[in-house]
């Protein structure tokens, strides 16, 4: 880890464009990286789901929930929770009642796994987010970060957890697919995030008049692995379209960056007014 | 040089310092004063509190949701009382770097006072964690999290809790009366005071930088890329505010410490502080209406978050920063002090604003502490009164050094 003069120029100038704004700092070497991965993903199909809720019951079968009870309801939205890891909600839409998934959407770049101190929230190789019990603190800063909140913390247990959809990280590594998918198969698929994305280009252009011509996560939030087709623009299906296109740890890359100059320069700076200060004054005075 | 006597003088020594230990510990002075009698209660309480959080879960204290997952512990302990801890950093760069040495007498106490407060919060932090015994996982190196702004913060708030140690220790070695150990430890001072401000200077800028990706939950009025840095100028008023008020109490309570010479200088170092939070307060005044006009939210303005918005930076940037100013032309140090309250206010204002209150203001469910989080936080205040005082009781912060540490 010796820090070669090139890197360090290349700190040192970071830290100037920390002060004029850091919109600057998207990394695209990173994205290229991130791009060149294949992250495995699902694809969800609003046009095709028709909220038999089956996904949803599976998931909690599978990782020993109870089984989610209430069904999907125009004007209440119903919330991933301690002990569910998605849910079905119904909206209604300019093209009628619509119903929609929401759980983890599995960033590129997730501000969880970049927010979390311990590495508990973690960006897998193969795609999936992932939270590790043992190495988690529990300061949360990984909700305050999340733009989906996806994130949910048991606050009544004295050992806690945080819940969250792992797209069945354990079944992945096993070359099997979520049990989500396996279950649904009609509207929810998974895949290889690029497979996927091929795949939601050729329902738009071969239906262009059943689709917006997006897809949600293709640039959410610096790409995500859950991707989503919509006959009605994102936000009518509690999508959060907020959510801007830059990643997320983008944001304090700027911050962490100019770190390692400031440590550099400024003690180096204090001591020399220090220095400058001193000759000024009398002996006597020069300690304490 | 070697006498024979040498030897025994330690032994002495080292009876009595035992026993000088064990006299010191003890309390002193009257036992039912009406501050100790509104505080024991309440410090009990939270203690009881603390004990029922750890076996019942967070959620059976706290009120802190999972849209708003920090509440209380972190936006005030944490978040409002580092900004508050701040004044250590800028005194030592003025006394130690800058050597303005009119401030020389407060920097003792402002040390002792930074550095609690750094302990407390510390405490509010693992009290907010849910599990603590993993604090260990970022600290020891098996699972460093660098990408992470926190993990600089956690990083900064220990070493610098270290420094603050060395730059108060000269007080502890007077009080132990061992001479060599506070000429070592005095020579350490102006190393610790650089590392100090360096530390703080990136960790006060770090609180900030905590929230930079909660881009779309905290209002557009509070939320800018620009937090880092406001955090770190009002952290400067923020900080000399605190060290005007809390000398101010001081100051009546503990009066027979100060020396005449003391008490005669004090109005000056006041006045002087004066200044300086008027020129941060318009840096920051500056900052935040270019940000502000940067960020076109014009509109916001007429909106309940936009009045409340209006409220903050008017009311106490805009109006404590015109008394600093007219209170310091006019030497009129009861409206100065006055002034540092109003400021003192304002960060809590501008911290919970950031934190809690603007944080998900369009979420269903709002935050509002339970009294129980009330209680907690008001304990931890307490105790750390309670340590600070037993300090100066003690310890040359308030009054002069010994003789014999005087003059090196
Ligand atoms: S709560 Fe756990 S997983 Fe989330 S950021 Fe903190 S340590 Fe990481
Ligand atoms: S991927 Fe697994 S954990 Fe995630 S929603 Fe589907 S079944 Fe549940």
């Amino acid at each position: 880890m010796s820090i070669n003069r090139r890197n360090f120029f290349k700190t040192v100038g970071v830290a100037g464009i920390t002060l004029t704004g850091l919109e600057s700092l998207g990394s695209p070497a990173e994205a290229a990286k991130a791009d060149d991965t294949e992250f495995y993903g699902f694809l969800y199909d609003s046009t095709i789901c028709l909220g038999c809720r089956a996904c949803e019951k599976a998931c909690a079968k599978a990782h020993g929930f109870p089984e989610p009870e209430d069904d999907a309801e125009v004007g209440v939205i119903r919330k991933t929770s301690i002990n569910q890891r998605s849910v079905i909600n119904k909206f209604e839409t300019s093209q009628g009642e619509m119903m929609v998934r929401h759980a983890c959407m599995h960033c590129n770049e997730p501000a969880c796994a970049s927010a979390c101190l311990t590495q508990a929230m973690y960006k897998t190789k193969e795609g999936p987010v992932i939270w590790r019990a043992d190495k988690c603190m529990g300061c949360r800063y990984c909700m305050i970060s999340c733009p989906f909140d996806v994130p949910k913390f048991d606050y009544h247990s004295s050992n806690p957890i945080i819940q969250k959809c792992d797209m069945c990280f354990d079944r992945v590594q096993n070359g099997e697919i979520p049990v989500c998918a396996e279950t649904c198969g009609d509207a929810l698929f998974f895949g290889t995030r690029r497979e996927l994305i091929a795949e939601a280009h050729r329902r738009i252009s071969e239906s262009p008049d059943s689709y917006i011509p997006q897809i949600f996560g293709e640039k959410t939030a610096g790409g995500t692995s859950s991707l989503y087709l919509s006959p009605v623009p994102f936000d009518e299906l509690g999508l959060n379209t907020k959510v801007s296109n830059e990643s997320y740890p983008a944001k304090t890359k700027g911050f962490l960056y100019s770190v390692p100059s400031v440590f550099v320069l400024l003690p180096s700076l204090l001591l020399g007014m220090h220095e400058a200060t001193k000759s000024k004054q009398s002996k006597n005075h020069e300690n304490d | 040089m070697t006498s024979p006597a040498y030897p025994i003088t330690t032994e002495k020594k080292e009876k009595s310092i035992w026993k000088f230990l064990v006299e010191e510990f003890k309390p002193r002075g009257k036992w039912l004063t009406p501050f100790n009698v509104i505080s024991l209660p309440v410090m009990l309480a939270g203690l009881v509190l603390i004990v029922f959080r750890f076996t019942e879960g967070l959620g059976a204290v706290s009120n802190v949701n999972q849209e708003i997952p920090w509440g209380l512990w972190k936006g005030f302990n944490v978040v409002t009382g580092v900004a508050f801890a701040g004044g250590a950093y800028v005194l030592t760069f003025m006394v130690y770097i800058l050597k303005m040495d009119k401030y020389h007498s407060i920097v003792r106490v402002t040390v002792l006072n930074g550095f609690l407060a750094y302990m407390f919060y510390a405490g509010a932090l693992v009290l907010d964690l849910g599990k603590p015994w993993n604090i260990f996982n970022p600290i020891i190196g098996n699972n460093f999290g660098a990408s992470s702004v926190l993990f600089l913060v956690a990083w900064h708030f220990m070493l610098y809790i270290f420094a603050q140690l060395i730059e108060f220790s000269p007080a502890v070695a007077e009080w132990l009366g061992a001479r060599t150990a506070r000429k070592i430890l005095s020579g350490m001072t102006i190393g610790a005071v650089i590392f100090g401000i360096t530390l703080s200077t990136l960790h006060q800028s770090g609180l900030g930088a905590l929230f930079l990706m909660a881009s779309e939950k905290i209002h557009p009025l509070w939320y800018n890329e620009f937090i880092p840095i406001l955090f770190l100028v009002s952290s400067v008023f923020a900080g000399l505010s605190m060290v005007i008020f809390q000398g101010s109490i001081t100051n009546k309570v503990f009066a027979y410490q100060l020396s005449k010479d003391h008490r005669k200088k004090d109005n000056g170092i006041i006045h002087g502080l004066a200044r300086v939070c008027a020129g941060a307060l318009f840096a920051y005044l500056f900052m935040q209406i270019i940000v502000f006009i940067h960020g076109q939210h014009w509109a916001l303005l007429n909106t309940p978050m936009g009045y409340w918005w209006l409220f903050e930076i008017i009311g106490f940037v805009v109006v404590p920063l015109f008394l600093f100013l007219y209170s310091y032309r006019n030497y009129n140090i009861t409206l100065i002090k006055v002034a540092s309250i109003i400021t003192i206010v304002g960060i809590i204002l501008n911290r919970l604003n950031v934190s809690i209150i603007a944080f998900r203001w369009d979420a269903a469910a709002h935050y509002v502490p339970s009294w129980m989080e009330i209680v907690v936080t008001a304990a931890i205040i307490l105790t750390q009164i309670w340590i600070f005082r037993w300090v100066i009781h003690r310890m040359p912060v308030l009054r002069e050094s010994p003789e014999w540490a005087k003059d090196h």
